[in-house]
């Protein structure tokens, strides 16, 4: 797993004690945020349909990011509005958007060659369920009267160097998201490296779980609401 | 054969019952909504269609399944806010899915037009979309056989045509329309404007008039006077 070179400095590591620890658990904005502040400049990035959408509001100019959107663009810019609006210029979620100075446009085929090809540095995803291991599932309940649509969360998952997934820690009845292994019907195998929650960061691998950060707990308590081995971030 | 249709009718007027149609389109951006109300008038039904979605609202795709001429779709992404048609047909068992990832429905778009008898890719392996089918370990990666998709007939739309079918597209409405013009046996494309031969940059080019049969001009196909859903 690569961690972009301007994120070393907030990843803590050694004992417990040394955890970054917010007094509260963070809010979807502040989730964002820290996503933002995570992503290694001049990346080429993919953000998800909802809440990872929230964090191209935190994109400083400064770190010159590119963004992708799989019906065919790179250089994507904001929502658009009022005038701007224009049919034929839309992202993944069917919203007018804009295009940036250097934007470019290119056919699906090209587009998920993009990312099937591993030239995007990092997707950003929202998840059902993430296991120990980074196995996603976020596309189907699997409820039999469900209908089925994946869209292109499979080729997402699969293609990006890095998959950060925004959830919250736990469902509304208070059941980790974060789990052994997956009930829900996959989107991809082993493709998740940090799952980014309102209670903490995760780091997944094939060596498991480690704690880079907790927001408003202890990592004892974060332990406590999640059925899988978690230790402290190792030293990088 | 290169012909220019004056009418949209008249351009779909050869789509018998039983094809297979490639619909361009993510979305309504790049939606040939003109020749498929004409698809819809003609008649033609028992289709297997090719869209990214499975129609939206009461408008284009939408329509065509509302009607029952849609037998089967293949797409990545049926199920959004306004698809009530689809859901309908597909919770009372009156149309047929193959649910594919949107990059594996693209490659296998464009797999077709390029004579590709098939391929492996990573996208879906372990999941249940790749349930019964080849896989293998390729560069230490878990990788899914796809084969080919094939249509009869691709109806899509582009911005500019010049009088040898090469075509421009505008924006994100391109999306499927280059593949999906390779991969049929008989394309038909709406465009807005068609300029003479020449009149296009051999450079900026998208789709080579190769892969289209017939043209019709619909006028604002393209552009800010649009709808957005």
């Amino acid at each position: 797993m690569s961690i972009p070179t301007n994120d070393q400095a907030s990843v803590q590591t050694g004992s417990q004690a040394d955890i970054q620890a917010s007094d509260k658990p963070l809010g979807r904005d502040d989730l964002a945020r820290l996503v933002a502040r995570d992503i290694a400049p001049g990346s080429f990035v993919n953000l998800g349909i909802g809440q990872p959408t929230l964090v191209s509001n935190y994109l400083e100019p400064e770190q010159n990011i590119t963004l992708h959107t799989e019906n065919g663009m790179l250089g994507m810019g904001p929502e658009a509005a009022g005038e701007q609006i224009d049919g034929d210029l839309i992202n993944a979620g069917k919203i007018p958007v804009t295009e940036l100075p250097g934007a470019s446009y290119f056919h699906h085929a090209d587009s998920f060659a993009i990312m099937r090809g591993g030239h995007l540095d990092i997707c950003v995803l929202g998840a059902f369920q993430v296991s120990a291991t980074g196995d996603l599932a976020n596309w189907h309940t699997g409820a039999p009267d469900a209908i089925p649509a994946v869209g292109g969360a499979m080729d997402l998952a699969t293609g990006a160097k890095d998959v950060f997934v925004m959830m919250t820690l736990l469902t509304r009845d208070g059941v980790s998201k974060l789990v052994e292994a997956c009930t829900y019907p996959l989107t991809g195998i082993g493709c998740v490296t940090r799952v980014y929650t309102d209670k903490a960061v995760f780091l997944t691998g094939p060596d498991g779980v480690q704690v880079r950060e907790t927001f408003g707990c202890t990592l004892e308590e974060l332990q406590a609401m999640v059925p899988v081995p978690l230790r402290a971030a190792d030293p990088s | 054969m290169l012909n220019f249709i004056d009418t949209v009718g008249e351009a779909v007027a050869g789509i018998k019952d039983g094809s297979t149609v490639m619909i361009g389109g993510f979305g309504n951006a790049g939606q040939p909504f003109e020749l498929i109300d004409a698809l819809l008038d003609g008649g033609a039904t028992d289709l297997t269609v090719v869209n990214n979605n499975a129609g939206q609202g009461d408008q284009g795709l939408a329509l065509l399944i509302k009607e029952g001429r849609v037998k089967k779709m293949i797409c990545s992404f049926p199920r959004q806010s306004d698809s009530w048609h689809f859901d309908e047909k597909y919770r009372t068992g009156q149309i047929e899915l193959e649910l594919v990832p949107q990059g594996n429905l693209a490659e296998r778009i464009r797999a077709a037009g390029a004579g590709i008898g098939g391929f492996f890719t990573p996208t879906g392996y372990g999941t249940m979309l790749a349930e019964g089918k080849e896989t293998r370990i390729l560069d230490g990666r878990g990788q899914v056989f796809e084969t080919p998709i094939h249509a009869d007939v691709a109806l899509i739309k582009a911005l500019t045509a010049d009088g040898r079918g090469n075509l421009v597209y505008r924006k994100t409405a391109r999306n499927f329309g280059p593949i999906m013009a390779a991969a049929a046996k008989h394309t038909i494309v709406q465009v807005s404007g068609i300029v003479p031969t020449g009149g296009l940059d051999p450079e900026v080019i998208v789709t080579p008039g190769i892969y289209v049969n017939s043209i019709v001009r619909v006028a604002a196909a393209a552009g800010k006077t649009e709808s957005v859903a």
